[in-house]
């Protein structure tokens, strides 16, 4: 399947290579340099490049290319679902990676070694949620969803199976599963039964159905403009918090691709710091929390290159932040049972909600 | 040292920063003298004694192979350490030489002999890494010593040994292809292992190394059905898309007739896999299981893939959701094909190059399946962060996405896009637009609108590929839109890209008659510049000149001799032809003659309308989720996916031998096998309503004394027993139809009851284990008994519930083969639910029937006899609004119009009591009165019996220790001793099936509660002097102590 696999940085060092059949030279490499070169942006290059004798799957994660050669027909979502792996791999151990033997293969429950000890015995679950979120110039919603995780952090000695179950499971529409979830007994009850693998995993992913309608938790005020025949423009934007069940919002940023024409930017803010990068031309605002009291803004002048066309469209503004204790969605975990092992698990149960993919369009 | 010059290479690469592992000697100054320092150490490592050294100069030495750099030179120093005894080092070496034995093979020939050795050794893991780096080495001399040892490893007892020697299998191949007939009598015999571990490893060989060989699949189809939840996800992924080339060429394609899918009477014979798979070993299975020609059947093999694949949609792989999703779209029935959107649509969610893969997919899918996308259109809504390859498979999905109902909002959509500073992005939106507004006669004109106030654009690219599509749209219906033409006309002072332009002028010169004042301008204009002009511009202006010259000579002639005559000395060849050709075409000369007398016929012909489609069109014909797919070009080793065959092959090849211990223990159980069509209602039987079914309903019904209309689920009967069933239904279906249409005659309260009470008395008469022999003699016996009665069941909605209790039984081993057994001994006896005084007049009791309930699975079915003892006739008989608990639910009868005074009645209504005990609380309503009823189940009734094996028993009890194990002791009162009786007391408790064993004086019972399907096992320990001992395990604890109670003080009494 996979013939080699080539690691490149973003200076284009192949850096790394592994070859699980003969020895592919590195040259190969060179399509995807003109590939690369071609996309002017390190993602708009296609994961598929078709060369004469190979084709090149490639992935781009954390800044760096993991490029694997192919010969023959594959699924291509088989070989970047593995580079992705791979790459998690690294993440997470990036010492020695072939030092473990694979004695889970062995075992009855493959993602579980056998003998695990621990003195604590704790299981922790976070539920995490983000709302990806597309608001349109007047403030109403265009699309707006929430995507949720329960991460979850195990460290039990034995073999525990775990039954997980919600208040509200039917809120959940789409679910997809790490593999040591009973599928059944979901289908059947709505709780999650699973023997946990050891340590941090992730439990499973879910959709919350988009009928229901999903609290927007911030709005934002904005007024930004360019004058015909000038070399300067207004810009001016305000967040204020809306429906956000009673909770602080915090760790508020705001990244905004300013048109290619503007030079500067000259603002004020009553609160937290900006930054504009006049190369990339990305305005970053760090804001910090909302305090209803006081709105936090960001206003000033924008400065264009002069002779230039003004800018046809305004900039989509893209909202982090997060809310600590509160899955918006009001997913709540009902009680986590224990059996199999005598002994009494610490549990715990964290929820955030964050801002995921949302987007203002002005 | 000799081996220093060949490190010189290394140290332009070494001096960079991201090399720490070379910097483990600080004190070295100069690169130079540090590479060659390094090298002379690392073989003296190498030579030590010592393990700890060895193993860092083995790191460092695979870190430089990682690094592309050059190691070769090391290899004798390294490979004599093959036979280190340290594990780690080992490791290494082995690393070290599979990247190196192809270069030097005469000195890696020196480590085989190690590995020959290794492949002996006891401890698996050893075994395991020998051969992979044995079959790693690709050294064409030791082919016969790999072979034996492939050969070898795929009897080894360890799994995980086996798997890996389905790995060496493609190796071996690919180093020599002609040892295939060999290997693929290994991957045969790889192919029948039962362990989750090799199934994907060894289908992977499978399709590496001869594809073709669909015929090794057969006797292994089911089983890998059935195992491929447990398989990790890689293997799933292999599997399940060679099962979709296999599902290809055996089944016959379920959209043809699909209509007649309900009407076949035959289908109930085709039942689940499980049966067939152990059921079906006997000969005449053959001819039996044949479909029928004309009306279609989905094949149960071909059903049992799709149910079992389909809960792999929910993996976290976005690989296996893909496999899975290319499969239901290749091989599912039209109506189910729509379950896939929603994962998709999460796999969105996921890394830029899986939402690219995927968007792809989506692509080809919507054009065929639109439908199926369509709740999901906002999820391919474009944020401007997307990457521009992202925005256009969006882009292409919306378009084809776009309808009458939703194009308002999709050209909403559009606007905002256009706005984008992403320009590709700009013409890509633009260029849908247009193709909306060929698709949906509705919105050209609006469409065309907008378009036309992009000519006012400043960017010119957005200008350019708007006249481009408009050019395309006017085409469809020119005489409209005269304006807008002229409106283009006055572009051409602006707009400057060529492609534009040309469009343009080839706009006004087809259309000259619409704008007739202003074509000679823009001619004027254009001869002005037309030296200027780009190479297509240039041949459209002679175009618009040869057109105007037709239609409007008095003013243009001189014009175009003049464009001509430029033309003609143009640097551009195929100019200066066209001007040529263009100038004897259209100029009348003396010797021309025939051809420009029919030169406005040439020109000025009616030319059709471009068709804007998209580029994913037709890309179906390759399998979706491929590499081929994706590139829409065929790719190496791209196996075609073959059209569904005319006529299905055999299905009989799937069968498989049955294993000696089941096949015993089944023979007499066989003959029960009416059972099992009731155990599960499935998917495909749909609403069936047709007399067919309704006729088979009837005798099915005289055989069990229950009836259920319209449920014909496909579980079969054994093969070897349907023949006999046939011949009897000929006989039978001469008695039957007299009896079919008294469904809710007084006749039915009667002879369910007598059914119910001959039932009764056999059950003390007869032995346990014959349950079926004496059913089926009642039944024989009174051939004219109707089915009691009928409920013409609602479509079984929810179906797929099924699947779940398949899944649940997964085990490594072939006992999930075995179908589940339900328990013979039928009901509790009656019970009242309404008196006769408060009922004035109505009397009701309640049976708990222990049949499976047709609608629904997780629903006890309650039979309801209803008799009228009043004097006046009761209407209208009916559950009014039940007021339940939480989780509970009801599956009302159908209402009973009229009861005349002294008949009978008997519904069938299902219960779903979330296994538990609570009462369900509902209205029984006539016409005229309420009644407040309840009904509450004993415990033994909420669960269903299973089969298993001894061991499968032991296996299950040991998961069920502990908190959900409850023990009690009890003295067997005299009357209670025999085996006979106390089988008997405990399923006349309990709906439980026995399983067997060993001793004689343990029982065990299994079964599973109806809603979760959680295991009840069931054990009880007779000692000699009537101390017995019950034990009852399951995970519902609740469930556990009442049944414990309840089976105590049955067996004491």
């Amino acid at each position: 399947m996979i013939h080699s696999l080539f690691l490149i940085n973003c200076s284009g060092d192949i850096f790394l290579e592994k070859h699980w059949k003969s020895v592919v030279s590195q040259s190969v490499c060179d399509y995807f340099f003109e590939a690369q070169e071609k996309a002017a942006d390190v993602e708009n290059v296609p994961p598929v490049i078709s060369t004469p004798h190979h084709y090149l799957i490639s992935i781009y994660r954390d800044k760096l290319f993991f490029v694997s050669v192919i010969q023959t027909e594959v699924p291509p979502l088989f070989v970047i679902e593995f580079l992705h792996r791979v790459a998690d791999t690294f993440q997470v151990c990036s010492s020695n990676v072939g030092d473990t033997l694979p004695t889970g293969q062995l075992s009855n429950i493959p993602w579980r070694r056998a003998g695990v000890k621990y003195t604590n015995n704790e299981a922790y679950f976070d539920v995490v949620e983000e709302i990806d979120a597309i608001i349109d110039k007047s403030g109403s919603t265009v699309f707006a969803e929430i995507q949720g995780v329960i991460d979850a952090c195990i460290k039990l000695s034995g073999m525990p199976d775990l039954s997980l179950s919600f208040m509200n499971p039917r809120l959940l529409d789409d679910v997809s599963f790490h593999p040591c979830i009973r599928f059944k007994r979901w289908e059947s009850e709505r709780v999650l039964s699973f023997i946990p693998p050891d340590g941090n995993f992730r439990l499973i992913s879910y959709r919350v159905s988009s009928q229901n309608l999903v609290a927007i938790p911030v709005y934002v005020k904005h007024s930004i403009s360019f004058k015909e025949n000038s070399s300067c423009g207004r810009f001016d934007i305000t967040i204020g918090p809306k429906q956000n069940m009673g909770k602080t919002i915090e760790g508020i940023t705001v990244t905004v691709h300013m048109p290619k024409v503007v030079l500067n930017m000259n603002l004020t803010t009553t609160q937290g710091s900006y930054t504009f990068d006049p190369v990339t031309k990305v305005l970053t605002w760090d804001v910090g929390k909302i305090t209803p009291q006081k709105l936090p803004s960001l206003k000033g002048l924008v400065n264009l290159q002069s002779g230039a066309p003004k800018p046809e469209e305004n900039p989509s503004l893209n909202i982090q932040f997060k809310i600590q204790q509160l899955a918006i969605s009001g997913l709540k975990v009902n009680r986590l049972d224990m059996y199999g092992e005598k002994y009494k698990p610490f549990k715990g149960v964290k929820y955030v909600t964050k801002a995921g993919k949302f987007q203002v369009r002005t | 040292m000799s081996a220093a010059p060949a490190y010189s290479e290394d140290k332009g690469g070494s001096a960079g920063p991201g090399e720490p592992e070379y910097g483990h000697d600080p004190a070295s100054g100069g690169i130079f003298s540090s590479d060659y320092k390094r090298h002379d150490d690392l073989k003296e490592m190498l030579d030590t004694n010592k393990d700890s050294l060895k193993l860092e100069a083995m790191k460092r030495i695979v870190a430089m192979i990682a690094r592309g750099k050059n190691a070769s030179d090391l290899f004798p120093a390294v490979v004599k350490n093959v036979a280190c005894k340290n594990i780690e080092v080992k490791k290494l070496v082995y690393v070290y030489l599979v990247r190196y034995a192809e270069e030097q093979q005469d000195l890696a020939l020196l480590s085989i002999s190690t590995f020959q050795r290794g492949l002996k050794d006891p401890n698996q893991l050893i075994r395991a890494s020998a051969l992979r780096v044995l079959s790693s080495i690709r050294v064409p001399i030791i082919v016969p010593i790999m072979m034996l040892a492939i050969k070898e490893a795929a009897s080894d007892m360890s799994p995980y040994v086996r798997k890996t020697a389905a790995h060496a299998i493609p190796k071996l191949y690919s180093l020599d292809s002609d040892q295939k007939d060999q290997l693929i009598e290994v991957i045969e015999k790889l192919l029948a292992d039962k362990t989750t571990l090799v199934a994907g490893s060894v289908v992977m060989a499978f399709e590496e190394v001869c594809p073709e060989r669909i015929d090794l699949i057969h006797k292994n189809y089911r089983k890998l059905c059935n195992l491929l939840i447990d398989v990790e996800e890689w293997g799933q992924v292999v599997i399940i898309s060679m099962l979709t080339r296999y599902a290809r060429t055996q089944f016959l394609s379920p959209t043809q007739n699909e209509s007649l899918l309900e009407e076949n009477a035959e289908k109930a014979f085709y039942g689940s896999e499980e049966d067939e798979a152990k059921g079906a070993g006997s000969e005449e299975t053959a001819a039996a299981s044949l479909p029928a020609r004309k009306p279609y059947i989905m094949d149960p093999d071909h059903r049992l893939l799709l149910r079992n694949t389909k809960p792999l949609l929910q993996s976290r792989s976005a690989a296996v959701v893909m496999a899975v999703a290319q499969l239901y779209f290749h091989l599912a029935p039209k109506a189910e094909v729509g379950v896939i959107a929603k994962a998709l649509v999460r796999l969105l969610r996921s890394h830029s190059e899986v939402q690219y893969v995927v968007l792809q997919n989506v692509a080809t899918m919507s054009i065929k399946r639109r439908g199926m996308f369509e709740p999901y259109l906002k999820s391919f809504y474009i944020r401007s962060t997307d990457p521009t390859q992202i925005k256009i498979l969006k882009l292409e999905v919306l378009t084809n996405l776009a309808n009458e109902t939703n194009i308002p909002t999709v050209l909403r959509e559009f606007q905002t896009y256009i706005r984008s500073m992403d320009k590709d992005f700009v013409a890509a939106t633009i260029q849908a637009i247009g193709r909306c507004a060929t698709n949906i006669g509705r919105v050209r004109d609006t469409c065309l609108n907008g378009l036309v106030q992009l000519l006012s654009n400043r960017d010119e690219l957005v200008v350019a590929e708007s006249v481009v599509v408009i050019k395309k749209l006017l085409q469809m219906q020119p005489a409209q839109h005269g304006e807008i033409i002229k409106h283009l006309a006055k572009l051409t002072d602006n707009i400057q890209v060529p492609m534009a332009r040309a469009s343009i002028l080839w706009l006004i010169g087809e259309y000259c008659e619409h704008v007739p004042r202003i074509a000679p301008d823009v001619l004027r204009k254009m001869a002005k510049t037309f030296t200027a002009e780009e190479d297509i511009v240039k041949l459209q202006v002679i175009n618009l000149a040869a057109k105007l010259y037709l239609t409007n000579s008095k003013q243009t002639k001189l014009l175009t001799q003049y464009v001509l005559s430029l033309a003609k000395y143009d640097q551009n060849y195929d100019i200066r032809d066209r001007a040529r050709f263009t100038r004897q075409l259209i100029v009348p000369s003396e010797q021309g003659g025939a051809l420009s007398r029919h030169a406005k016929k040439l020109f000025l012909a009616p030319k059709p309308a471009p068709v804007l489609e998209s580029s994913f069109k037709d890309r179906d014909h390759f399998q979706l989720g491929s590499l081929s797919h994706l590139l829409n070009a065929k790719a190496t080793g791209y196996q075609e996916l073959p059209d569904w065959p005319e006529e299905a092959p055999d299905p009989s090849v799937r069968n498989v031998e049955v294993p000696e211990w089941t096949k015993c223990s089944n023979r007499e159980k066989r003959k029960e096998k009416e059972k099992p069509f009731y155990s599960d209602s499935e998917g495909e039987s749909g609403p069936t309503e047709s007399a067919d079914s309704g006729e088979q309903m009837a005798e099915l019904g005289s055989s069990e004394g229950v009836s259920r209309p319209g449920l014909s689920p496909p579980f079969p009967l054994s093969f070897s027993e349907q023949s006999e069933e046939d011949g009897k239904r000929k006989t039978k279906k001469k008695k039957v139809p007299e009896g079919k249409e008294a469904s809710s005659s007084d006749e039915d309260s009667d002879s369910s009851s007598s059914t119910s009470e001959s039932e009764m008395s056999s059950e003390s008469e007869e032995e346990q284990l014959e349950p079926a022999s004496w059913r089926r003699k009642t039944s024989l016996s009174t051939p004219t008994v109707t089915p009691p009665s009928v409920q013409p069941v609602s479509p079984p909605a929810i179906v797929s519930t099924s699947l779940a209790a398949d899944l649940e039984g997964l085990t490594l081993t072939d006992s999930t083969l075995v179908p589940s057994l339900l328990s013979p001994v039928s009901c509790v006896g009656r019970q009242e639910l309404l008196h006769r005084v408060a009922g004035e007049g109505l009397v009701v009791d309640y049976t708990f029937s222990r049949q499976p309930f047709s609608g629904d699975p997780h629903m006890v079915s309650v039979h309801i006899h209803f008799s009228n003892s009043s004097d006046t006739p009761i209407k209208g008989l009916h559950v009014g609004t039940p007021k339940l608990p939480a989780g509970i639910g009801i599956q009302e009868f159908p209402e009973i119009e009229s009861l005349a005074p002294g008949e009978s009645a008997t519904a069938v209504m299902g219960i779903n009591f979330c296994d538990s005990t609570q009462a369900a609380n509902f209205q029984l309503c006539t016409q005229t009165r309420q009644f407040y009823v309840s009904i509450q189940p004993p415990v033994g009734e909420l669960m269903a019996p299973v089969f298993m094996s001894e061991n499968e028993f032991k296996k299950e009890q040991g998961k069920l220790m502990g908190m959900n194990e409850i023990t009690e002791k009890l003295m067997l009162p005299d009357t209670c001793r025999s085996d006979h009786t106390v089988v008997q007391k405990v399923t006349a408790t309990a709906n439980l099936g026995r399983v067997p064993c060993g001793t004689s004086d343990e029982y065990r019972f299994a079964g599973r509660t109806l809603t979760s399907g959680s295991l009840v096992l069931l054990t009880l320990d007779a000692r000699p002097a009537g101390a017995a001992q019950l034990t009852v395990n399951s995970e519902k604890m609740v469930i556990g102590t009442m049944l414990v109670k309840d089976v105590i003080q049955a067996l004491t009494q």
